[in-house]
């Protein structure tokens, strides 16, 4: 039996720009099958920060870009402005 | 029901401000069984009847165990507190959340992106107990502030801090309009159940709550940064940052409620941790 690459994702929502800040918010999403994620599911975060995901094996495929308010915005709060999204790729069977 | 209340009945100030900084304000186990058992026979009986949007609350639910609990003194006292005695009703709806659901729905704020300063409230009444593996209501205290549409935050799906409403039978919660917040998944072998009615206030959200606790020396200016030193005064509960706040992000999120208590007060001076104040500083 052959075997065939799917793709894990996962979503930190990181408390500052950098990458070791601590995890806020996250998202799991598994290609894989195997598992499955929804809103509510855990109250605790698979990470304390996001260097430890990397420890853990995970890649980061897309860190968040800085944007600066726009005017008479300033005060405003909106969306989580820091997500980090990352992915492991694991084998299964084909 | 529109007469006079015992003023004991209203909300105090370290309520109101936990509302203010958390966007909502739980009574677990409020209504008693016999009106809980009532509403469910209620609901199965498909008896819940909303009105036009806009119609005086005083004028819903006629003859129903939902009217009976709204004419609660307790329920009426919230109501009071936040929007006024006879606000007017905005929608209803009776929640019902599937046996064994695959998934939850997506974390979202109702309606459409809000950008007033005056609030709706949605009530929500839970009839039976809700425990964890039936979901419950999710909710993000704190979240009531962010400018954001509908499901555009359904990719969220855990934030630090959330709060799932596992409950009593009779309790209520009562929501700011712009709480995030999503029905849970639910496990179990049971349908799940939640009545939420929305509603609009019809007079200027100043002061309805018992203000008799706010003294003079409540919103004096504190020194800044010196640790929180009363965990219930309203400065403090105020600047009470949420598990899932980010750390510059939370900053704005205090100026948010700051700005909420001045609306709520008529104080326009008030000031957490000197946060408004500084950029007030105009000198001529």
């Amino acid at each position: 039996m052959s075997a065939t690459v799917r793709q894990k994702v996962m979503v930190l929502y990181l408390g500052t720009s950098a990458l070791d800040s601590p995890v806020k918010g996250w998202s799991m999403y598994d290609g894989t099958g195997k598992d499955s994620y929804t809103t509510g599911d855990s109250s605790v975060p698979p990470y304390n920060n996001g260097l430890d995901a990397l420890l853990d094996g995970w890649r980061v495929i897309q860190i968040p870009t800085l944007i600066p308010p726009y005017p008479g915005e300033e005060y405003t709060t909106s969306f989580m402005k820091y997500p980090f999204v990352f992915e492991k790729l694991e084998e299964v069977d084909a | 029901m529109t007469q006079t209340l015992d003023k004991k009945y209203l909300l105090n100030s370290q309520q109101m401000a936990e509302f203010v900084a958390r966007g909502f304000i739980r009574f677990d186990g409020l209504v008693p069984d016999e009106l809980n058992e009532a509403a469910m026979r209620d609901i199965d009986n498909n008896a819940i009847v909303g009105a036009p949007a806009g119609t005086p609350l005083s004028q819903c639910y006629e003859g129903t165990s939902i009217r009976q609990i709204l004419d609660m003194p307790e329920i009426q006292g919230i109501i009071q507190s936040l929007v006024g005695a006879d606000p007017l009703f905005d929608h209803d709806a009776i929640h019902v959340r599937e046996p064994n659901q695959g998934s939850a729905q997506g974390l979202h704020a109702d309606s459409i992106i809000d950008l007033r300063t005056n609030f709706d409230i949605q009530i929500m009444y839970f009839p039976h107990d809700i425990p964890l593996e039936m979901g419950g209501t999710l909710l993000l205290p704190g979240s009531q502030y962010r400018r954001v549409n509908e499901m555009d935050i359904a990719g969220y799906q855990n934030m630090l801090g959330q709060i799932a409403m596992v409950c009593k039978a009779g309790t209520i919660l009562v929501l700011h309009h712009g709480i995030w917040h999503c029905g849970r998944q639910n496990k179990t072998d049971r349908r799940r159940y939640m009545f939420k009615v929305r509603l609009n206030p019809q007079v200027p959200q100043y002061r309805l709550w018992n203000t008799d606790d706010l003294d003079e020396s409540y919103s004096k200016p504190k020194e800044i940064f010196a640790g929180r030193r009363d965990e219930n005064s309203i400065q403090d509960i105020l600047a009470r940052g949420e598990p899932w706040f980010e750390a510059a992000s939370g900053r704005l999120e205090v100026v948010n409620r700051i700005k909420q208590w001045r609306y709520l007060t008529g104080d326009d001076n008030f000031d957490v941790d000197y946060w408004l104040t500084r950029l007030e500083n105009m000198p001529v």
